[in-house]
């Protein structure tokens, strides 16, 4: 009897509660989770993976969804970077100034999370078109933006925006300004200040909200097809390039392009986790 | 004393041991980078929101209305209230035993269950709704059996609500669990132990205490259930007056370069984000405590 109960105590999967309701509500989860998001995922797994390696790896090197997947990885690390480098000076701008309308800015931050893709697609199109608002004042610079791989860049800026702002701020928030002024006195100029004291500890925060900003924009569809001009091989993004695949019935095509793009966002998004805690230990935060 | 105060006190400390050149090199970098934020953001949200309005009323607003009492966008819009009306109570359902599983018990595996309740984040709506189309498309995996039973998902009701549910899917458990975890088991313990039965606790007791921040999660995945394009768009078929979405219709009319039209039915999309913005700054600002985003903060 004492034998049985130690090891049942040993191997115990869930901690007592005195709370009931684990079963129904677990199990609620489970199956919701099951249903809707994992067994459609392994659904993507299996059609890829029962295509056949020679196919597959055809399927994969063939020069248009390398072009794709290049395009939207690209693309999407190259928004998030602007986001970065942005996303610090308005998160410093709200947190350590105050002028008018600070709120109300501070609220507008979350538009792209609020507006539908698609409305910021056919926007983003109407700005950027050689027609369009700014095109048009840029058309006779030479440059083009609409329908051309920089659209795809301007849309994913877009729509990663808040990322960064949102992660950043709350650390400026606390950051303590007596080592600012500690620097100060100590004869530190205020850039060597920004660089030393104030750049360390929003570091890690920022890589977070780099994560989510490229992780939204690898995967980003609706905001970029109107603006992007979708030529194969050039403004072609690997969400579009699976569309097109599924119309033209090809499941096992499109299977294949969504199969590399998870993976390959998984693998990027798990090496920049590590370089974060890496990051994270040698500022010596936690 | 006050963050404020100390910040004042830094800055007058800072700035009364340096000579005059300095203070006023601070104000221009100051000035600049006020000018860079605020062009960034003018540039990115202002336009892109002004330009919306600007071409939806470019022909009065008669031609605004008309193309808005069109009997296809009128279809758009009621699908697209029908779809959030299906999709957003299951989310509750799903997202309250989702966040009562994790906040309130402990059990193994625990973080591992938690990032596969995030992993629609991180996976694009596209595949979200490709995942569908190799379950019950044509030549899917159900395919040809649900054709002989008569069962239609693709192209049909049941395929857009199942691809706006992927999507939306983390949105009410992620504000939830944060705040259930602050909150702590105690009080459900005192009602269970004064003789409450567990559905009464859970009513009487959970469900006030997580009230708004409830709320904050619906308004969130509601906005996304009624805007969600690229899931849609690959289950819906995009039939005319059937299985088109508000966002669908959108890209119809602007393909067809009835820009009127796309942007009158955008802009109703655009009135639902600021609303949501609206009303979700509020319950930041009005009960801050309880709102996880705003600790996140």
């Amino acid at each position: 009897m004492t034998l049985v109960s130690r090891t049942r105590n040993r191997f115990r999967w869930r901690e007592p509660s005195a709370l009931p309701g684990f079963g129904l509500s677990f199990g609620i989860l489970i199956t919701a989770l099951s249903l809707v998001v994992l067994l459609p995922l392994a659904a993507l797994v299996l059609k890829a993976a029962s295509t056949g390696p020679a196919e597959i790896f055809a399927l994969a090197t063939a020069p248009r969804t390398l072009a794709a997947l290049r395009l939207s990885f690209g693309a999407a690390l190259l928004a998030a970077l602007v986001n970065v480098i942005f996303g610090m000076v308005i998160a410093w701008v709200l947190v350590r100034y105050d002028f008018p309308g600070r709120g109300f800015i501070d609220a507008a931050v979350d538009l792209p999370f609020a507006l539908p893709t698609a409305v910021a697609g056919i926007a983003l199109a109407a700005l950027y078109a050689p027609n369009g608002w700014i095109g048009a004042a840029l058309a006779p610079l030479g440059i083009t933006i609409g329908y051309t791989p920089a659209g795809v860049l301007m849309a994913l800026i877009f729509i990663g925006l808040p990322f960064v702002v949102r992660t950043v701020q709350p650390v400026l928030a606390e950051m303590e300004t007596e080592l600012e002024e500690a620097a100060a006195l100590l004869g530190a100029s205020r850039w060597r200040t920004a660089w030393a004291v104030i750049l360390p500890p929003v570091l890690p925060a920022a890589l977070t909200g780099f994560v989510l900003a490229f992780a939204r924009g690898v995967g980003e569809y609706g905001s970029v097809i109107f603006i992007a001009g979708n030529v194969p091989m050039v403004s072609e993004i690997a969400p579009l390039l699976i569309v097109i695949r599924l119309e033209q019935f090809d499941y096992a095509g499109a299977a294949v392009v969504g199969v590399l793009m998870l993976a390959l966002s998984f693998a990027m998004i798990l090496a920049l986790n590590i370089l974060q805690s890496v990051l994270r230990r040698r500022l010596g935060h936690v | 004393m006050s963050d404020a105060t100390i910040a004042h006190a830094a800055s007058a400390a800072s700035t009364l041991s340096r000579p005059r050149g300095q203070r006023t090199a601070r104000g221009l970098a100051r000035l600049a980078l006020v000018a860079v934020a605020l062009g960034f953001l003018g540039l990115f949200l202002a336009l892109p929101l002004a330009v919306i309005f600007m071409e939806a009323f470019a022909r009065g607003w008669s031609a605004y209305l008309a193309s808005l009492s069109d009997p296809d966008s009128l279809a758009a819009i009621r699908l697209t209230l029908l779809v959030a009306a299906i999709a957003v109570p299951i989310n509750i359902v799903v997202g309250l035993a989702g966040a009562v599983a994790i906040a309130k018990h402990e059990f193994r595996g625990k973080s591992l269950l938690v990032s596969l309740v995030d992993l629609p984040f991180s996976v694009s709506p596209v595949i979200a709704g490709l995942v569908y189309v190799l379950l019950f498309g044509a030549q899917g995996y159900f395919g040809p059996w649900l054709k002989a039973q008569g069962v239609e998902i693709i192209f049909a009701l049941p395929g857009i609500v199942l691809a706006t549910l992927f999507v939306t899917f983390p949105y009410i458990a992620r504000e939830l669990v944060p705040h259930m975890q602050s909150l702590g088991n105690a009080d459900e313990e005192a009602a269970l132990t004064l003789g409450a039965s567990p559905w009464r606790t859970f009513l009487v007791v959970t469900l006030p205490n997580i009230k708004w921040s409830l709320l904050y999660g619906v308004l969130l995945c509601n906005a996304r259930a009624m805007g969600e394009f690229g899931a849609v768009a690959v289950v819906s078929g995009k039939i005319r007056g059937l299985t088109t979405t508000m966002p669908l219709q959108v890209e119809i009319l602007y393909n067809e370069y009835m820009s009127v039209a796309a942007f009158a039915v955008a802009s109703l999309l655009a009135l639902l984000a600021l609303m949501t913005l609206a009303l979700k700054t509020f319950l930041e600002w009005r009960y801050a405590d309880e709102i996880a985003a705003t600790r996140r903060h």
